[in-house]
């Protein structure tokens, strides 16, 4: 069980085949209050760096990219139910999706956390 | 309007109170302004209607028009000649909403104006305040001097305890109604307070001495009543309340009859009336009044939960080719907990409760015309 990050700070937890996929603390801090989430079709087949997932506050929408290759295995759909989950717990129960890793050399060019402490910093 | 370069930006005489207390600032209009503080838009937003928010909007433009003539009623006539509104009319101590129009019949600027006696008090968006000033002064240059009041702060209190919280610091403020002005002693300060905002909800604008803002504000900010409120919350707020944002909902391609802003051009100036017309774009503007115009301003309700944006391309159904409007401002709505927008359609749709369809992200989702304010106002009348 791995966790690592990406520049547009998503996180991805590698369990296996499977990588679980939110943002970050800090970026659910940059939305502010997040009212609503779209999730993709479970079955749909994204390519690394395509808008995945939208995220909207009171005020803007932003996408959330797949940070890597797959197929959508799962979506959490207790985010569309309740989008204030990406604001208490970014990192835990607000996660957005699930993959099946298509490409795991992809998983090479993300960072750790270590690494992304220091990315954001 | 966005300034690559923060230091090219202007600030108010509030900058430092917004800084220690939090506030995200972010350009605005030329200005560092505050979008949000620690809370947030949808706690900012809350408190606002349930208790009372104080707004930072010291961005705005101030003017006061002084006759040469020593008469009031000399301005106002002056005025006229630049707004459809009745100006004449707005006796000592009131103050009226009105548009700046052009030739065309369009939308340059909106903007408040208070009688105050010996001369008009007007308030104007602050990205449109450098024109506006220019307009007025090459058009009531003759009759009037007219003082770009750049040395006041400007705040609002806004929401059901600011009566209360302003009342502490100028018992008087209770006394007034919805819409009077004039000049007050608040907290020691010689002060403009006017009962009126861009909320929807009771509450009062405070024209201040930019070296007293600041304890002004701390005064206010002292009672656990009020908080600050960002950009972002009186954005949302004033949505709810189907207020136009200038150069949004309203600008220089709208008429005030387009823009559903009719109620704001009284009798007097319409076709029949005592001073009818004798503005910029009257034609243009009293022909809507009679024969009405091809688009109107409308509020549009989403059926389901995804927000519909300003740009979003307004639709018949769900595979049409051609829009037919567009949204001019939109977002969600925290005290409706749902999205809601303005925008543009066809007047022969913009009846409550026609259905359209709106394209957000490839997908056409199912809107409804709706009835503004969405949330009900609480002008103390």
């Amino acid at each position: 069980m791995t966790t690592l990050f990406t520049s547009d700070h998503e996180w991805l937890l590698i369990e296996g085949d499977v990588a679980t996929i939110g943002v970050t603390d800090y970026a659910q801090s940059q939305l502010g209050d997040v009212v609503f989430v779209e999730l993709p079709k479970v079955g749909r087949s994204l390519k690394k760096a395509e808008a995945a997932a939208v995220v909207e506050s009171v005020k803007a929408a932003s996408d959330v990219y797949a940070p890597i290759s797959g197929e959508v295995v799962e979506v959490n759909e207790a985010l569309v139910a309740e989008p204030a989950l990406v604001n208490s717990d970014a990192g835990g129960k607000a996660w957005f999706f699930k993959l099946k890793i298509a490409d795991r050399s992809e998983l090479g060019g993300l960072m750790d956390e270590a690494a992304y402490k220091a990315h954001r910093a | 309007m966005l300034a690559r370069d923060k230091s090219s930006l202007k600030r108010t005489p509030l900058h430092a109170l917004h800084v220690a207390r939090g506030g995200k600032m972010v350009p605005f209009a030329g200005y560092e302004m505050p979008v949000q503080y620690p809370a947030g838009v949808l706690k900012e937003h809350l408190h606002a209607r349930s208790s009372a928010g104080l707004f930072d909007v010291s961005h705005m433009g101030q003017l006061a028009l002084r006759p040469k003539s020593g008469q009031v009623e000399d301005a106002a006539l002056a005025l006229e000649r630049l707004v459809p509104q009745d100006i004449v009319a707005v006796a000592p101590g009131r103050q009226r909403y009105a548009q700046f129009t052009n030739e065309d019949g369009g939308i340059l600027d909106d903007l408040m104006v208070a009688n105050f006696g010996d001369h008009l008090f007007v308030v104007v968006n602050a990205a449109c305040k450098a024109e506006d000033e220019a307009h007025l002064r090459a058009h009531l240059s003759e009759a009037c001097v007219i003082d770009s009041l750049t040395d006041r702060a400007l705040v609002a209190l806004q929401g059901p305890k600011a009566e209360s919280a302003l009342a502490k610091l100028c018992p008087d403020v209770t006394a007034m109604r919805f819409m009077d002005t004039g000049p007050r002693k608040v907290g020691g300060f010689d002060c403009f307070v006017s009962r009126s905002g861009y909320t929807g909800e009771d509450g009062f604008e405070i024209s201040v001495p930019a070296e007293h803002a600041e304890t002004l504000v701390t005064a206010l900010l002292d009672n656990a009543d009020v908080l600050p409120i960002g950009l972002g919350a009186r954005d949302s707020l004033r949505l709810e309340a189907g207020l136009c944002l200038y150069g949004h909902d309203i600008d220089t391609t709208t008429t005030p009859v387009e823009g559903a802003l009719e109620w704001s051009v009284q009798k007097s100036r319409r076709s029949g009336g005592a001073r009818a017309g004798g503005f910029p774009g009257a034609e243009k503007i009293l022909s809507q009044f009679e024969k009405g115009a091809s688009r109107r301003r409308v509020g549009l309700r989403t059926e389901g939960r995804a927000p519909v944006r300003e740009g979003a391309l307004l639709f018949t159904d769900s595979a049409s080719s051609e829009p037919i409007g567009k949204v001019t401002s939109g977002g969600f709505g925290p005290s409706l907990n749902a999205p809601v927008a303005m925008g543009y359609l066809p007047t022969s749709l913009s009846a409550n409760g026609t259905s359209v369809f709106a394209e957000v992200r490839g997908q056409r989702l199912p809107l409804q015309v709706a009835a503004m304010p969405f949330v009900p106002n609480t002008y103390k009348r």
